[in-house]
Parts: structure tokens; sequence; C-alpha cells
């Protein structure tokens, strides 16, 4: 355990210094505070901005955090030279997902100022469990990658698809039915709702399939890759 | 401290190493010779665990390779020629790094950097350092763990002779304090300077072995003396009972400014042992 310990403390420490990175986490907690608070229309919805860019974050961040500093670890050699000092792969998974897992939490927080208290905790949990899928679904393309451009030529549409359909689905039915087997989609149904109240089979099943799916595949890419 | 015994191993239909076998004596430095492409990394990378092998047996620290501990792995360090630094981070966290994994005191890494010369550069982002100075913060990770194996796949690779200068008495430093050294190079000059025994590594298979002036004096079918006449003149003789007259009377007349046999480098031994074998490939293409 020690090492997942070290693994944290280093991408910490790397994260501050690697502005690519870092903006992942920052960009949209700041621009929730900034919209909600600058623009003001008739008839929004209450925490629109909020609930917008919660799910655009929860798509976006950890999953392009996760396979970017997997795959520069593996093109600059540097994760083979941790491999070589005895760190288990595991350990090395587990400190990048813990700290990437904490860092989007501590954005999320950042967002759920505006939200009215009683529904932060709500609204925590379902980002908690976004942050989690999108991890392991960075994690395989982290590992699947050789180096950052097959990495980013890789979670670029896949990115693109998860944080925008729910976006673009409040605009357009067709897109709607089709964002529905996204669990960025069925995680915004719930995170309108803001409550476990007539919670949908639907919603708790799609999202079980997109993270069961996102553990196969990344086992499957781990299986046939390593973390060499 | 390190063996091996009949290591075979293919990466598809392509056999990289045919037969090795090795005996590696505690606190001594073996180089393993070769042209690119010859296996040496694949070997180190067998040693150490890092690559599993078609047949043969590994024994490190008395012990089976695949049975070696977290224990047994901390006391071996390992430098190969891809860099894998942090290059954000400043040369002490990236010590820092490999000291908490390692469990060694932090104290321990101003005093590897000033070791290695990179005292005054410890704040500086690895990015911001020349090749040279990459290769030492390189050995500095490996010499702070104080390890009993020392594993290192050419750390002089492109490096000016200053630099390697000074890797080199690093190296011997190491060596002096009972570290048995496996070192990796293409560079024979080095490997005569600091191995106590060399093997030549061609194709996948060891063609000879033994320490670097044996091999170099095993070759020298010459047998020749050149001489170097105050005079700029150089003379080569014959070594036997008829240059012997010849000499004693240039060494009266205090004409000699140096002397020495022919014994053949290391290099061209090398190009005589696997020159030979690539004409025979070039017979069959």
């Amino acid at each position: 355990m020690r090492n997942v310990g070290v693994i944290i403390k280093k991408q910490l420490k790397d994260t501050i210094k690697n502005k690519t990175v870092l903006i992942q986490f920052i960009m949209f907690p700041v621009m929730t505070l900034v919209m909600e608070n600058a623009i003001h229309i008739k008839d929004m919805p209450e925490n629109f901005f909020t609930k917008l860019f919660a799910v655009m974050y929860m798509g976006m961040a950890p999953l392009t955090a996760v396979a970017s500093i997997i795959s520069e670890e593996k093109e600059k050699n540097t994760l083979r030279v941790l491999m070589m000092a005895n760190v288990k792969p595991w350990e090395y998974l587990a400190g990048v997902g813990i700290y990437v897992w904490t860092l989007c939490m501590a954005g999320a927080g950042i967002m759920a100022t505006g939200l009215p208290s009683e529904q932060i905790p709500f609204f925590l949990g379902i980002m908690a469990a976004g942050f989690a899928i999108s991890i392991a679904i960075g994690a395989c393309i982290g590992v699947f990658s050789s180096n950052q451009m097959v990495a980013t030529s890789l979670f670029m549409p896949v990115m693109l698809v998860f944080s925008f359909a729910p976006m673009l689905a409040m605009f357009n039915d067709k897109i709607e039915k089709v964002a529905g087997i996204f669990y960025t989609q069925q995680l915004r149904i719930l995170m309108n709702q803001m409550s476990f109240d007539g919670i949908k089979t639907e919603t708790v099943l799609v999202t079980a399939i997109n993270a069961l799916l996102g553990l196969v595949l990344f086992f499957i890419a781990f299986k046939k890759k390593g973390l060499e | 401290m390190i063996k091996a015994k009949g290591i075979y191993k293919s990466f598809a239909d392509k056999k990289v190493l045919s037969g090795i076998d090795l005996d590696i004596k505690p606190g001594t430095i073996f180089g393993l010779l070769g042209p690119s492409g010859a296996g040496k990394t694949t070997l180190i990378k067998i040693i150490t665990g890092q690559l599993g092998f078609d047949s043969g047996e590994v024994v490190v620290f008395g012990k089976s390779a695949d049975e070696l501990n977290g224990t047994d792995k901390k006391k071996i360090g390992i430098m190969m020629d891809n860099h894998g630094i942090y290059d954000r981070l400043s040369c002490t966290d990236n010590l820092k790094i490999f000291a908490d994994i390692y469990g060694v005191d932090h104290k321990k890494i101003d005093e590897t950097l000033r070791k290695v010369g990179l005292a005054e550069s410890a704040k500086k982002p690895a990015m911001k350092l020349s090749k040279g100075m990459r290769a030492r913060l390189q050995l500095a990770r490996v010499l702070m763990i104080e390890p009993k194996i020392l594993f290192l796949d050419e750390p002089t690779s492109g490096l000016d002779p200053m630099t390697m200068k000074y890797i080199h008495k690093l190296i011997t430093e190491q060596r002096d304090k009972s570290c048995t050294i496996f070192l990796t190079t293409h560079n024979m000059e080095e490997a005569t300077v600091l191995c106590d025994e060399v093997a030549l590594l061609n194709e996948g298979k060891i063609i000879d072995r033994g320490a670097p002036h044996e091999i170099c004096r095993k070759y020298n079918h010459q047998k020749k003396i050149n001489i170097h006449l105050k005079s700029g003149e150089d003379i080569e003789l014959e070594d036997g009972a008829k240059s012997a007259d010849k000499i004693f009377s240039l060494m009266e007349q205090g004409r000699i400014e140096t002397i020495h046999s022919s014994e053949p480098t290391l290099e061209t031994v090398f190009i005589e042992l696997t020159g030979r074998k690539l004409e025979e490939e070039e017979k069959y293409a």
C-alpha cells in the first residue's frame, strides 16, 4: 500500500507542473462558478449550468487525465522504471485512479457549492459513480496505447461522445434516444431528478452495464498489453 | 552472484538468445559486449525478471530469478539506456519517488546528488538537464539504494568523454564497495578499462569470454613489437630472439621513444570473430 501513496504523491507534484492535465481538473468547476453567477435567464432551470457542466466534467476530465498520465509514462519509460523498482501494476493503477478520482471529487465539490445543501450528497454520489466509470475507460485507453499520440486519437472521440451526447440530447429527440445507452446521459437524468424517488430501472441497468463494459475492456487491454 | 545456464529466447520465429551461460562473481564488473541487436538488453531483462525465457535457468542471490522476493529485488539496481526520468520534476523530486519506494532515508538524496555532481542542479526540472546530467541522474537513482547488484545497460551511450570518465569513476567506486556490476556496452574501450571479465555476444551467442587483456592476448596472432624512435621513425619487429639484438642496440643508443607489443584491442578481436561469420552469411545469401 505504501507504493500507492508514493504514486499519489508523485502525481500530485507532477500535475501542478503539467498544465494540460491540470486544466482538465479546474476548467469545468471554474466555468460552472462563472456561468452560474454571471448568466441569469428567465425560465432557465435551476442550477442549469452546474448540471450541464457536471455531466461534461464527469465524461471528460477523469477519462482524458488517466489516459494521458498512463500513456505519457509508457512513452517516457518512467512506467517501466517503476515496474523495475518492484511497484506492482495494481499499485500504480490504484495510485493514479485514486489520485484522479480525488481531484475530480474536489472539483465536483466546488461545482456543488451553488446547489441546495440537501442536494449536495446526492450530486456528489452521482459524480463519484460517473468518475469511477470514466476512470476505468481512461485506464483502458491508457493501457492500450503505447504513446500519448495514440492515446489522444483514442480518447478524443470517446470523450466527446460521453461528454457531449447528454448536452445534445437536450435539443434533439433522436440523439436523446441514442444517448440513452451512455452512463453520462443516464446520470444526467438522475441529476435532474436529484432524488432516489422514481429512479428508473433503465438508469441503473445502463449505468451498471457501462461500468461493467469499462471494467471488462480494461482487463482485456491489461491482459493484452500489460503496463509495458 | 549471477548464474545463467542454457538460456534460450525467441521472439516469434527469431532466435534472440541461444544457450547463454554466465557465472558472474561477486564484487566484479562483468561486461556483455556486442553490437546493437545482439541480445544484450534482452539478457538483462531476463536476468532481472522483466522478461520470460524459453528454456534455461537464471540464479540470482542463490535463488531462481522467478523466486526473487521484494527484499531481493530492492538490492538490485537497474539503469536502462532509455531514460525514464520525470521531466517536469526536479532532480530531488525524481529521487524522492524512488527513495520512498525503496524505503531510503531522504538524507541520502542530497548525498547522492553530490556524489554524481548534480548538487547544484538539485532543484532544476529534469527537462532542463543536459544528456550527460540526465545520465548521472539516472545513475544517482540506482546508486541511492546501495545495490548489491547493478545492471547498467549502455550507461555512457552518446555521452561526452568527460561525463563518460565521471561515470566510469562512479562505477568502479561501486565495485570497490563489493557491488557486482553487469554492464552492457558496444564501446570496447570502455569495457577494457572497466571490466574484470567480458563476454562477446553476437547474434544471441557468446562467442568468447574472459578478462579483456586475456582475450586480447589470445587473439594476438601477429606477435609483433612496435617501436617508435625519437627520430619519428616507426619500426615493427617480430617477437622473437632475432629481434632481441636489434632492440638492445636501439636501447643502448638511447633512440627509443616508445616500445610496445601489438596485442589487438577488444574491438579488433570482435571484428575478427564476427567478421568471419558475416562473410559466411554472405556466402549463403
